[in-house]
């Protein structure tokens, strides 16, 4: 039995929300400067340049790259040899009310009728699996409402087959267009039911899933070539970058069904990784 | 202070101009304070409008991080805009028909930052000073004067549309 308390888990929250709002990650970096060299057109050049050069005042200056600093959703992985001193949300939530307000991060949570802000970004949005082994991984997601809006789930008729899946993703980017800070990332979920789908393509999102058969990984290209053939580009002003990468998890469904959820995600692509 | 009349769509400018931000929940109040009558809490005319809510501001900095929001949301309150005699709207993505016409008819220019280009936006910010709707936490209004304030003419004032493609 491992043991893991309160503060390993706060402190270590609070240290993800830092970074993934202040440092933007290497993957995302990389991605952006590929993106650079790869586009033919100025504007869309500028856009990306702009993008960089964003990354680094944020750094440097300490200002958060993006003012949307998000909902905070935790994907955590609980290994059955771990044994925890309290539970998951109140180390998380406390973590979400330190880092908003010593960092000066917008708290961006209302109540979904009175609007009225929570006034400390809580609560978290946290999902757990339990796996084996003694670890506990936990997937830091500040993620901002421009790209969350614009997703989508459709309970797609199973004889449309892998062109209808690949033509619903091209209508959920096509309606995104510049509204969803591209160049996004998208995370697919197919099958399962109506609400594992979107928790499949959320994590398939936030764990950046490497296809898993043959099959996906085709059906993966196939999506990246399709979606960057729109000519959505940077900020949809045109270009080769509208989509940088695509996640895809599946999961057997009813014979009647093929649930597809497509979680759109920013440029940004903010996740932090714990292990503990 | 810029002749929106001269931009035309494509063109990059950088801004040096007096700005309000205002995002969902200020456009709400504003047209309820209109509908019923009353007498809105700030003097637009001349200025323009972003769309944006800011991260607070450290003390001893002028402005948070400040990218624009997606302006599509505003759309069912263009009605709004020639009411305020502004100069034109600065945001993020595409707009719906009645916005284009109203930019023509109206003479209102919409402009595009960089969405999630919030640091860099910041300091490009002189002075920042909330004095509206104070309630609304981030999302009230907030007087800015920017200093070279990178932007895309989106829609003009012949109602030329960059999005149309």
């Amino acid at each position: 039995m491992k043991e893991i308390n309160y503060s390993d888990i706060k402190n270590n929250v609070v240290k993800a929300i830092y970074d993934s709002c202040f440092n933007l990650n290497e993957y995302s970096l990389n991605k952006l400067r590929e993106a650079k060299d790869n586009e033919d057109k100025e504007m869309a050049k500028t856009i990306i340049s702009q993008l960089l050069e964003n990354a680094e005042i944020a750094t440097n200056d300490e200002i958060p790259m993006c003012q949307d600093t998000g909902i905070v959703t935790c994907l955590v992985y609980l290994g059955i040899d771990v044994r925890l001193n309290c539970d998951l949300e109140t180390p998380i939530n406390d973590a979400v009310k330190e880092a908003y307000e010593n960092y000066y991060l917008r708290k961006s949570v209302v109540d979904p009728l009175t609007r009225i802000n929570t006034k400390d970004n809580t609560p978290a949005i946290i999902h757990t699996t339990i796996v084996e082994g003694d670890k506990l991984t936990i997937y830091v997601v500040p993620k901002g409402a421009g790209s969350e809006n614009m997703s989508q789930i459709k309970m797609l008729n199973p004889t449309v087959g892998e062109n209808g899946i690949v033509e619903f993703v091209k209508d959920v980017v096509k309606q995104a267009g510049g509204k969803a800070c591209p160049p996004i990332y998208l995370g697919i979920g197919i099958g399962g039911n109506f609400e594992t789908c979107a928790m499949l393509a959320k994590k398939a999102l936030a764990t950046r899933v490497e296809p898993k058969n043959e099959t996906i990984s085709n059906l993966k290209n196939q999506i990246l070539e399709e979606v960057n053939s729109l000519d959505i580009g940077p900020m949809g002003l045109g270009g080769k970058s509208t989509c940088l990468d695509v996640f895809i998890e599946a999961l057997p469904c009813h014979i009647a069904s093929l649930p597809v959820a497509v979680n759109i995600q920013c440029h940004a692509n903010r996740v932090e990784k714990i292990e503990l | 202070m810029i002749d929106v009349t001269k931009l035309h769509v494509g063109d990059v400018i950088y801004l040096d101009e007096i700005v309000y931000t205002a995002r969902d929940a200020a456009h709400l109040r504003l047209s309820k304070m209109l509908e019923n009558g009353e007498k809105l809490p700030v003097n637009f005319e001349g200025s323009f409008i972003y769309y944006a809510g800011p991260t607070p501001t450290k003390p001893g900095k002028i402005a948070g991080s400040i990218g624009p929001t997606t302006s599509a949301r505003m759309d069912k309150f263009i009605s709004l805009m020639p009411k305020l005699k502004i100069k034109g709207m600065i945001g993020k993505g595409p707009r719906n028909e009645d916005v284009v016409k109203a930019c023509k008819e109206n003479k209102l220019v919409y402009l595009i930052a960089t969405g999630g280009a919030g640091a860099l936006l910041s300091k490009k910010i002189i002075s920042c000073e909330e004095i509206a709707f104070q309630d609304l936490g981030c999302e009230s209004i907030k007087r800015l004067e920017v200093k070279n304030f990178p932007v895309i003419v989106a829609i003009d004032t012949e109602g030329n549309d960059i999005f149309k493609r």
